[in-house]
């Protein structure tokens, strides 16, 4: 347990020097064109500050959203639920697990394979995963720049699409272990 | 004293997951500033001719190409959100938008090994082949629903 948790401790240590890296290779390569052209370099700024302005009230919003969210939700609690469920309960149980899960993926990945090996279906492992796509918190940024219409159509076919590559990928597992046992 | 027990439980829940909530967006913010100044030099650097030499409007060259970009780059769902949203205003498809962002969060190159490690090599390969594929459907659909509704 404690090396898990050491492991995710040093795995979030190195994101966080990676964001940093990256954040000041983008400094040096404005200081960089600068000099050689200063006038593009303050219409950059100028942009970028447009961008910061109008999205800082929806990251605040966003923040909130996610306390509530590491407040409701742990991958604890998820286990309880995500069992040897099969049937629509199985799939729409796994479909909302994955739409309001939260945090890394990394995070995630020890949990299903522990559920997996307990029996949880192939089918609901990917289905879960691809609905970690549909992030709660983030809706107000996505509004923001797509609005609500493209925001609800674009999740409804999305929940479907997860629902399609789970059965596929499910079948192409059976039909795996079918052949599997053919040729034993 | 049951009560004021479980009080002070949940508040100590409620600042824990706030906290964390600070802490995780705070560890993306270098990047997300960092591409948020990548764009502004985006916008002065890269004239729209460009881009829309790129992103011809042929729908599913577009949304093949936004996919593909979507799948290589890897991140804080935010980013793809800001950096879309900003493509479609220099005027980029809204079905080269919608498969990157798509693709951004549900195929994943980078995260591929660990995933393959953890839930099997063939489990993880069709799944993001399967996930780039249906990024390409999902972006169609929705824009042409959204043509459709609007």
């Amino acid at each position: 347990m404690n090396s898990k948790k050491e492991k995710n401790t040093k795995k979030s240590s190195k994101n966080i020097y990676y964001s940093i890296s990256f954040l000041i290779l983008v400094i040096i390569l404005y200081i960089v064109l600068y000099f050689l052209k200063s006038e593009k370099i303050i219409n950059s700024l100028s942009a970028s500050k447009d961008i910061f302005v109008n999205i800082i009230p929806v990251l605040f919003l966003v923040i909130f959203l996610m306390g509530i969210s590491n407040y409701l939700l742990t991958p604890k609690k998820v286990s309880k639920y995500l069992g040897i469920k099969s049937g629509f309960k199985g799939w729409f149980l796994s479909a909302l697990f994955g739409i309001i899960s939260h945090g890394p993926i990394y995070v995630w990945y020890p949990l299903l394979k522990d559920l997996k090996e307990h029996g949880m279906r192939t089918g609901l492992v990917a289905v879960f995963l691809y609905n970690r796509a549909i992030k709660i918190p983030l809706l107000p940024i996505m509004i923001f720049y797509f609005g609500v219409y493209f925001v609800i159509i674009l999740y409804i076919y999305m929940i479907v699409a997860s629902l399609f590559q789970g059965k596929i990928i499910e079948i192409m597992e059976e039909k795996y272990i079918e052949q599997r046992g053919e040729n034993a | 004293m049951i009560d004021k027990k479980i009080n002070t439980i949940n508040k100590v829940g409620v600042t824990t997951s706030f906290y964390k909530a600070i802490k995780s967006f705070g560890a993306s913010l270098p990047v997300l500033i960092g591409v948020i100044l990548l764009i502004g030099l985006f916008k002065s650097y890269i004239p729209s001719k460009l881009i829309s030499s790129v992103f011809t409007g042929e729908i599913f060259r577009d949304t093949f190409l936004g996919s593909t970009i979507g799948s290589i780059l890897a991140g804080n769902p935010i980013t793809s959100y800001i950096i879309g949203g900003e493509l479609l205003k220099e005027g980029v498809s809204l079905f080269a938008v919608t498969a990157f962002i798509i693709a951004w969060v549900t195929v994943g190159i980078i995260q591929l090994p660990a995933e393959a490690s953890i839930l099997g090599k063939r489990f993880a390969l069709i799944r993001n082949i399967l996930s780039f594929l249906f990024s390409i459907l999902v972006a169609i659909v929705t824009v042409l629903t959204l043509q459709v509704v609007l």
